[in-house]
């Protein structure tokens, strides 16, 4: 019986697409939430969650409370706000642009964005921090619009190059930006923003992530048509999708999430990589589907690391750049090296 | 990959027609070595003011790290062009450098920058030389034993390779104590104007004797370029001859980066300008002039930066801006050249 056969055939495969994203999602959330609060009692000033219930209970003021509010809460806050978003910017990069390899900082986004950031603050140091990500953001959409160019000169082939490009022109950026912050002293500006760090945290000075959190949020509701933006330029035609449109959103989207990141805590590489790539293994590129699961496991692994960096040399902390750089790294070349899936016969001899 | 290289070559042979093929003293050596000169003379002499007794002591030392880091970048690069058959591939991209800044910092680590070798330097730069040779052996084979392996997940690999010796270098200059942080620091800058040189004398003598041999084995190179089937076809011992290969671009890659620290784009930029001026494939012309072209463009760099236009820790950043267009140019090249 041939119908009966191939129906079994294909029946184990078929579970393991359809991994239940509920399940997935309470996991991600129960790991979060127990990060979070590893995150909030971990530090160098004296802190406990006794001392805080006393002072909550008791309706006093308390060194504790103060510590939570002010210091703790904004950087556990902070870190899963840019976790998060940049997971979303890379994952919605990586549909529209059909290309599981690229991240917001392989699209020349984030390097731009220090561009901008070291041009404002050269020639008009007294704009406000609102004024200051604006003009970065539109370097960074600058930056990806030339980027845009180049790539389209490349062949629809080897996905790989277009990665490759993308580290090279972002770099082509970091020695121009180099090269003005040295010429101007300015260089110490500029490794701060380079290198990614939570420890000036404080409340007051990352309110502008909530930003990302909203663009994530915008996002997740066009996340249908964002994939159908995924499926090819004729899909999306018959569809009646508006594909210009969507990918100007995109790019507007990545541009500001990895600006503002860039402003706040300065520069992470590989989240937007490596999140994507795990979720979209697990679950598929339906991006209203994957989304939520994306900014969790985002906002989880981000946290993670800065757990890692803030207590494998405590008292002293290694900056989240540096960790996420090591794992990150290792992650990416896990998925580069990793032996390719057996091809079905057709493909054999080609 | 090879069908640039041998593309080249034939049709050089065909107009041309060089009666003597593996000539050394050929138009571009010969302008280039003049060149050279000019700008070794340029360095020594521009703003000096007459204070030759402090400018030429002062001056030539400079000269001949520049000298040196200039010889071994040109070299290894071209050896590793040579040996990949692939005229985009250097080194550094890879992520060489990247892991003898690594080695550097793990030894710092582990033996704290005042230790055993404070005294004996030399050891200490024989013991980093042998640590490069074999983690440069690993990493080559990891690279390079897959069959189905394309060029841009090569290149892509030895990239990301590179990040993760760098995030990891700097992971443990967290993790030593601040002093040793300052050094550690430096290592992985790369800077030309303030170079280090309390290892001059066994670098030169590393390059003398590395160059002797590459000078004795240029035959056989010719040959490998060719590719791997006719090289191992035409009599050569590809494994032994890749190994010795390997170890050679190994020692000088490792001496550059103790000079300058690690820089990404030079090989790249100076084999590409060499391989537009050379009028033939044979490694004879092409090795002597990748040294004097990659000398001309530190010291008449440098001369210039420093002292006409004043800006002396400009010349890595130009360096890297100009190879980065020069990287993407030739990408972009070989994909309209496959197309077409």
């Amino acid at each position: 019986m041939p119908i009966s056969s191939t129906a079994t055939y294909i029946k184990p495969s078929k579970p393991k697409t359809k991994r239940s994203p509920l399940l997935l999602n309470a996991l991600s959330m129960l790991l979060l939430a127990l990060l979070i609060l590893m995150s909030l009692s971990l530090g160098v000033a004296d802190f406990s969650w006794s001392g805080l219930w006393q002072a909550i209970t008791q309706q006093s003021q308390s060194d504790d409370l103060q510590l939570l509010l002010v210091s703790r809460l904004p950087r556990t806050v902070a870190i899963i706000l840019t976790g998060a978003s940049l997971s979303v910017a890379g994952m919605i990069l990586q549909v529209v642009l059909k290309n599981r390899f690229v991240d917001p900082s392989m699209v020349g986004a984030t390097q731009s964005a220090g561009l901008g950031l070291l041009l404002i603050s050269l020639y008009f140091p007294a704009s406000t921090l609102l004024g200051k990500m604006l003009f970065a953001t539109l370097c960074a959409i600058a930056g990806m619009f030339v980027f845009m160019r180049l790539i389209k000169y490349l062949p629809a082939t080897d996905i790989l190059m277009v990665p490759l490009v993308g580290i090279v022109f972002g770099g082509i950026i970091e020695a121009v930006t180099t090269f003005m912050a040295f010429q101007t002293e300015s260089l110490q500006m500029l490794s701060i923003w380079r290198f990614g760090d939570f420890s000036s945290v404080l409340a007051g000075r990352y309110e502008l992530l909530y930003l990302t959190g909203g663009l994530a949020f915008i996002a997740y509701l066009l996340a249908d048509k964002l994939t159908i933006v995924g499926l090819g330029d004729a899909i999306a035609t018959n569809l009646g999708v508006n594909k210009q449109s969507l990918i100007w959103f995109v790019i507007l989207t990545v541009a500001m999430i990895s600006s503002v990141v860039v402003v706040t805590v300065g520069a992470i590489p590989f989240v937007g990589l490596v999140v994507p790539n795990i979720i979209s293994r697990m679950m598929g590129d339906r991006l209203r589907r994957s989304l939520p699961a994306v900014a969790l496991l985002g906002a989880s692994m981000v946290l993670l690391c800065d757990i890692i960096g803030r207590s494998i040399n405590y008292p002293f902390e290694i900056p989240i750049a540096t960790v996420f750089g090591v794992f990150g790294a290792a992650i990416f070349l896990w998925l580069l090296l990793r032996k390719p899936k057996p091809q079905p016969p057709i493909n054999e001899g080609t | 990959m090879t069908a640039i290289f041998s593309a080249k070559h034939s049709s050089s042979a065909q107009t041309d027609a060089d009666p003597q093929p593996s000539a050394v003293w050929t138009k571009p050596v010969c302008l280039s070595l003049l060149l050279a000169v000019v700008s070794c003379v340029l360095f020594i002499s521009l703003n000096a003011h007459g204070n030759w007794d402090f400018v030429i002591p002062f001056r030539s030392q400079k000269l001949i790290a520049l000298m040196i880091v200039g010889y071994s970048i040109g070299v290894s690069t071209l050896l590793f062009q040579s040996l990949t058959h692939n005229p985009i591939l250097t080194p550094s991209l890879l992520g060489f450098d990247a892991l003898y800044v690594l080695i550097q910092s793990v030894l710092i680590y582990f033996l704290g920058t005042v230790n055993i070798f404070t005294h004996q330097p030399l050891l200490k730069f024989g013991l980093e030389l042998l640590l490069m040779v074999g983690a440069s052996l690993l990493l080559f084979r990891l690279l390079f034993t897959r069959s189905e392996q394309s060029l841009s997940r090569l290149i892509l690999v030895g990239i990301v390779f590179g990040v993760l010796f760098r995030s990891l270098s700097n992971l443990v200059a967290r993790l030593i104590s601040p002093e040793d942080f300052v050094i550690v620091q430096a290592l992985s800058f790369a800077q030309f104007n303030t170079i280090n040189t309390t290892m001059m004398w066994v670098s030169l003598a590393v390059c003398a004797i590395s160059a002797v041999f590459v000078w004795r084995w240029r035959y056989q190179i010719d040959v490998l370029l060719l590719g791997r089937n006719y090289a191992i076809n035409l009599g050569i011992d590809y494994q032994a001859l890749t190994l010795k290969l390997l170890v050679i671009i190994a020692l000088l890659v490792a001496t550059a980066t103790s000079f300058v620290g690690p820089v990404i784009f030079l090989g790249l930029l100076v084999c590409a300008l060499t391989n537009r001026i050379s009028r033939s494939m044979y490694h004879s012309e092409r090795l002597v002039l990748v040294s004097l072209v990659s000398i001309i463009c530190l010291v008449l760099g440098q001369a210039l930066f420093e002292q006409v236009l004043g800006m002396a820790g400009v010349l890595a950043v130009v360096i890297e801006l100009l190879g980065g267009i020069v990287f993407i140019a030739l990408i972009l090249k070989q994909y309209r050249k496959q197309l077409a």
